[in-house]
């Protein structure tokens, strides 16, 4: 079983820079790492090539520079090889753009399976796994709480508003996993020295069959016109508890007549 | 001067619509002359609350037999569209839900049309919208909006608008049927479960009561539930403790998450990170409880108490039981 799975390289969310005042977009000059979201998807990579007893988890990113580390984290973590889109014509692009370059790379990989994160942790946009499905003319499942593969269909569990669907679909999917119903596990020494080894494949865009104008920001046809600060909440009362900060509360939930 | 047609796609809520599809049409109704609605199931048991809310017609697939409302619902518009059936309107707008996110997503690729996500107000400007967005952790709001030749595709953030009903007369039931849709349309539902919870939703609930990475073990998160309980809230959760898998995602506020905007919004053990304040610093009146006195969430914390939650938690439940 060959899985794909898509990972982004992001700037550190404890350090997560600023908007650039020329472009308006995030400025990625800082360091990159793996999006702590797609650690769930290689995750359940892993553990499903583990189940099947055979197979492969093959890594795809993309970036306007070269960067790796946060590929190499998630090699690290188990998955065998990777693919890296490095183009300066990638930045600014939108989902869509992002989408058109993922699942071209995926498809050139021939995946039994596409995962990824249901959204990413800085663009946060959620559609990303879906329009890869719709590019690829294949099936997805969003929302994945837990997968199981057999026999060339995947059970998938997935998030509803109201609870959990079990949706059975026919490989090759794509389905998009969320944060928190495997626990990743961290690489180990071994995993790292053998990561520096892994292969990495690194292609541009015209590698893919994609033109320079699809994607990034020419591809995005959105243009931001203003940024404004919001106004500010302003703190209010700090009580240090020395054994009865409680009754502060309770008293303050009564002057709001909630209790 | 407004748009012409705004489509809002629909979902059902527990009883009716859902919150977020009358919150949609009421945003549309003022920036477009004409809005209707689309949905993957059955019209005309909607009608007459969405002509309530003020759409004009309802394009319904039927029952979709447990095909996924992504697949289905995107082909059946964009078939709809090519075939000329019906003019494409100047812009969808979709829920930030787990089906909004899906059909925007299709269609997007279907119409060859960018996704604007994450909106939290809508406004004209000329004869376009423009789309606000909060980026890190609310402190700044990005106002974009597409280039020429749309058709628009907007997701909105659940609670950014009040729904009003109009009083409209029921909205006509316009079939919108879906086409064959190949290997694409493979995912079919072959069971569905619903999560009993005792309390309000999370998005609907007056108070909600979150834990956080403070409450130190995944045991420790039946100090919120009993605290949700005594108040009739609703449980929430920070990120970190949904990545560690203490509760599920269904439980998260933030940016990845759920919007709330409760009257009371108690944070336990909660620092406050950005990712969480974007779906929370809405909430009327906000409650911290932190050891670490230069926890973040103190910044927009109306009441703030710097304390263990492990023993402040317990306490507050008892003096409510009390009462």
């Amino acid at each position: 079983m060959k899985v794909v799975v898509c990972v982004k390289q992001i700037p550190d969310p404890a350090d997560p820079g600023a908007l650039d005042p020329e472009t308006k977009t995030l400025r990625r000059d800082v360091k990159l790492i793996l999006d702590e979201s797609d650690s769930y998807g290689v995750e359940m990579a892993l553990q499903l090539v583990d189940a099947a007893g055979e197979g492969t988890v093959h890594l795809i990113s993309m970036v306007p520079n070269d960067e790796v580390s946060g590929l190499r984290t998630a090699l690290a973590m188990g998955a065998d090889s990777a693919t890296l889109i490095s183009d300066e014509a990638l930045a600014g692009s939108d989902a869509l753009g992002t989408a058109r370059v993922l699942a071209a790379a995926a498809t050139r990989a021939e995946p039994d399976l596409v995962l990824a994160a249901t959204e990413s942790s800085d663009g946060y946009t959620g559609v990303v796994p879906a329009q890869v499905a719709e590019l690829m003319g294949l099936p997805s499942v969003t929302f994945a709480k837990e997968i199981a593969v057999e026999g060339g269909t995947a059970t998938v569990r997935r998030q509803t508003e109201a609870g959990a669907d079990l949706v059975e679909c026919p490989l090759p999917a794509v389905v998009s996993v969320t944060a928190g119903v495997v626990e990743p596990r961290y690489p180990s020494f071994r995993g790292i020295m053998q990561a520096k080894n892994k292969p990495v494949d690194q292609l541009n865009v015209a590698d893919l069959g994609i033109a320079a104008e699809q994607v990034g920001w020419a591809g995005a046809g959105q243009e931001i016109t203003e940024i404004s600060e919001a106004p500010e909440r302003a703190a209010g009362e700090v009580v240090v508890d020395e054994g009865d900060a409680h009754e502060r509360i309770v008293a303050f939930l009564d002057e709001l007549k909630v209790i | 001067m407004a748009l012409e047609k705004i489509w809002v796609f629909g979902e059902a809520g527990a009883d009716g619509a859902a919150t977020i599809t009358l919150e949609m049409l009421a945003k549309a109704r003022e920036v477009a002359d004409t809005v209707e609605v689309f949905i993957g199931g059955d019209g005309a048991a909607r009608a007459a609350e969405l002509g309530d809310h003020g759409s004009a017609k309802v394009y319904a697939t039927g029952d979709l037999a447990g095909r996924m409302q992504g697949t289905c619902v995107a082909s059946a518009v964009a078939s709809a569209i090519a075939s000329g059936e019906v003019a494409a309107p100047d812009a969808f707008l979709f829920g930030t839900t787990y089906d909004g996110r899906d059909v925007a997503a299709r269609l997007s690729v279907k119409l060859g049309a960018g996704v604007l996500s994450n909106v939290v107000d809508l406004r004209l400007d000329g004869d376009r919208l423009v789309g606000v967005e909060p980026v890190f952790g609310g402190t700044l709001n990005v106002s974009s909006r597409f280039a020429d030749g749309g058709p628009d595709i907007w997701l909105v953030r659940p609670k950014s608008f009040e729904p009003s009903p109009v009083g409209g007369p029921p909205a006509e039931v316009v079939d919108l049927p879906v086409p064959e849709l190949g290997a694409a349309g493979g995912a079919v539902i072959r069971d569905r479960f619903t999560e009993e919870s005792a309390g309000p939703k999370l998005d609907e609930a007056a108070i909600v009561v979150s834990g956080g990475r403070g409450l130190g073990s995944a045991d420790a998160y039946s100090m919120i539930e009993g605290l949700a309980k005594q108040l009739g809230a609703a449980p929430g959760a920070s990120r970190a403790i949904v990545d560690a898998g203490w509760v599920p995602y269904s439980y998260q506020v933030g940016q990845t998450g759920k919007v709330v905007k409760p009257t009371v919004y108690i944070a336990c053990g909660i620092s406050g990170a950005t990712q969480h304040l974007v779906g929370m610093k809405g909430s009327k009146n906000i409650i911290a409880i932190n050891k670490d006195s230069e926890a973040p969430i103190f910044a927009v914390a109306d009441l703030g108490i710097v304390g263990d939650v492990h023993k402040v938690l317990p306490k507050l439940t008892e003096a409510l039981e009390a009462r």
